[in-house]
């Protein structure tokens, strides 16, 4: 299952659509990284709306994804988490530190431009 | 565990079973039957005069009583021909499940099945004065099985109101609870009273389903209320704190207790991290800056990140 | 592949396939685990026979990802397995079962394992402990060179 990938302005929106195995899992991380370079984009928004369990893998390749994003320069933000499996999440363990996240992909944008609009020094450790 | 329950008080009647009951008693009991049932509008009546004399179940109308009266009788007369409970239990649960939102208290559900037996008994005596021996040997068939009736109503009564406390407590809990908007974007989480294991995971729950439908992005936990916290429940606090942050909102936490805040940096809590305001009125203001609502200032706050 | 219990929940012998049946069998499936996608399938599988039963919403996320924390563990140390989920009744509870079986290298320090934070994968060494935290009975065999069993079960409140 690929996970369709929009370019919308200077941002890349990855909406996955239904499960996803582990190796849907790394060709999204190897396509958003690569496509960010490519197209210079500055910010990245991972909508896991879809996904009824994020495991440790998923956790992880998010994590992953978001460090090697800010690596090239760019920052990523995963939206949509649902409440049961924030709640699963945190029991196992997974916090996605380091990692922003906001309620939908309205909040995920204005997170993007709000973080755009503001000097780069100021530009806060948001989810830590 | 509730079934558990049920199946001691059940057995706890001192008296045998119907099967165990001799053929005489058997043939006695059919007796008794046909007599109850013969006199069944007078015998009725007499009770229904005898519990408004008595001031039980107050709650309710005469006419109420008497139709309840009417139930119980046949109910009651039922299972003495049968020598089983099942309808008279299903009958008792059912009556009780109706009178106990009406304040009816136990000792008046006792005190009428106990009146029945005496208004019962009362007329098998006059009945059978002339003859002392079967008096004495229908009285003896009699009791047990009376009261082994008035034990099955007041315990199917006692078990609907413990079932029946029991939700209002549930019903309690929830709305001792509740998810308050303050105003848009904008959740106040006001906890009372003591949280164990269960009740924290119906707050996180609550709030985090809260969190998306009002689409919030700040979350005032305030614990003011909380006298105590062992360390699994500050456990669970911050795990809601975090469950907070996955969805993408911020939580503040507010009257956080000198003991609380030790049991949270016992437990390896980074207290730095955890956004704490003294009050619920620094907590919401504090939350409104957040957001970008303008309090009380003269300088122009600079445009801070919403998110922490 | 019965030595070498872990003291971890009381229930080895409640296992009807070691023997003694406290457990009643309502339903069984087991699911092939030979690559990544066959997790997804677990837990899908896994996610519609506990809603069978019940659990609230939050509870089938929780047994979701439990089933593919395990499936996940099989891929990745033991190439295949099988994972078995069944819907048990032991005296008036109801619960699902979730068993992850192979025969892959076996973990030789499962106290370890079990810690948290261990993991030979360079991964998040959560898999192991979390199951065990979001399940309400967890027990793990392992021997080395012959295979991993871990079962865990959780009850309808
Ligand atoms: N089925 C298995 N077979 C062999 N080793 C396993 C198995 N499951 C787990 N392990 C071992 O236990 C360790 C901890 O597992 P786990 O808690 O799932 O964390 P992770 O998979 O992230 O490493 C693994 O790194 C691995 O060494
Ligand atoms: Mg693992």
């Amino acid at each position: 299952m690929e996970v369709p990938i929009l370019k919308q302005g200077p941002y890349l929106i990855a909406s996955i659509q239904s499960a996803l195995s582990d190796a849907d899992l790394v060709q999204l991380r190897d396509k958003l990284v690569e496509q960010v370079g490519r197209l210079r984009s500055r910010g990245v928004i991972v909508d896991v709306t879809a996904l009824d369990v994020m495991d440790s893998f998923a956790t992880r390749t998010l994590r992953d994804i978001t460090f090697m994003i800010r690596l090239r320069g760019a920052e990523t933000v995963i939206v949509g988490i649902q409440p049961d499996v924030a709640f699963t999440m945190v029991q196992l363990g997974l916090k996605l530190e380091g990692v922003p996240t906001a309620l939908d992909l309205e909040e995920g944008i204005a997170f993007l431009s709000k973080k755009d609009s503001s000097p780069a020094k100021e530009a806060s450790p948001s989810g830590r | 565990m509730a079934q558990d329950i049920r199946e001691t008080r059940d057995t706890r009647t001192t008296f045998g079973p119907a099967h165990q009951m001799t053929a005489p008693t058997a043939e006695l009991l059919r007796q008794l039957v046909a007599h109850l049932r013969q006199n069944r509008t007078q015998l009725r009546e007499e009770w229904a005069r005898r519990i408004t004399e008595a001031k039980l179940l107050t709650a309710m109308t005469k006419e109420e009583i008497f139709a309840e009266a009417t139930s119980v009788y046949d109910n009651y007369v039922e299972a003495l021909e049968t020598g089983t409970f099942e309808a008279l239990q299903a009958y008792a649960r059912n009556l009780s499940e109706r009178i106990i939102p009406r304040g009816v208290e136990t000792h008046e559900v006792v005190g009428i099945v106990l009146l029945l037996r005496d208004v019962l008994a009362r007329s098998l005596f006059a009945k059978y004065q002339n003859d002392f021996a079967l008096l004495n040997r229908i009285l003896d068939a009699y009791e047990p099985a009376a009261n082994r009736i008035a034990n099955t109503v007041a315990v199917g009564f006692v078990q609907e109101r413990e079932r029946v406390i029991r939700e209002q407590q549930e019903a309690i809990r929830v709305l001792s609870t509740p998810v308050l908007q303050v105003r848009e974007r904008l959740l106040i989480l006001p906890i009372i009273g003591v949280i164990d294991p269960q009740r924290a995971r119906q707050l996180t729950e609550q709030l985090l389903r809260g969190i998306r439908t009002n689409r919030a992005k700040v979350v005032v936990i305030d614990i003011t209320g909380v006298p105590v916290m062992d360390a699994n429940v500050a456990n669970n606090l911050v795990q809601t704190v975090e469950a907070t942050r996955l969805l993408g909102a911020t939580v503040i936490i507010t009257g956080l207790s000198p003991e609380i805040a030790q049991t949270l940096v016992t437990i390896g809590v980074d207290l730095g991290k955890m956004n704490t305001v003294g009050d619920l009125q620094g907590g919401i203001e504090e939350a409104e800056r957040l957001l970008g609502y303008k309090v009380v200032t003269f300088a122009e706050s600079s445009p801070d990140h919403a998110r922490q | 592949m019965d030595a070498e219990r872990n003291p971890f929940g009381a229930a080895a012998s409640a296992d009807p396939a070691a023997g003694n049946g406290r457990d009643r069998v309502l339903e069984e499936i087991a699911v092939r685990i030979d690559g990544d996608t066959d997790i997804v399938s677990a837990r899908q599988k896994g996610r519609v026979l506990a809603a069978t039963l019940g659990f609230s919403s939050s509870e089938l996320t929780l047994i979701a990802t439990a089933i593919s924390e395990l499936a996940r563990n099989i891929v990745l140390y033991a190439k295949q397995g099988e994972i078995v989920l069944r819907v048990l009744e032991r005296g008036d509870q109801r619960g699902v079962m979730v068993r992850a079986h192979d025969q892959g290298p076996g973990i030789p320090d499962i106290r370890r394992a079990l810690q948290g934070g261990f993991s030979t994968s360079r991964s998040l060494g959560l898999g192991l402990p979390g199951v065990r935290r979001l399940m309400d009975e967890f027990e793990i065999e392992s021997r080395i060179g012959q295979g991993t069993t871990v079962t865990a079960r959780k009850w309808k409140r």
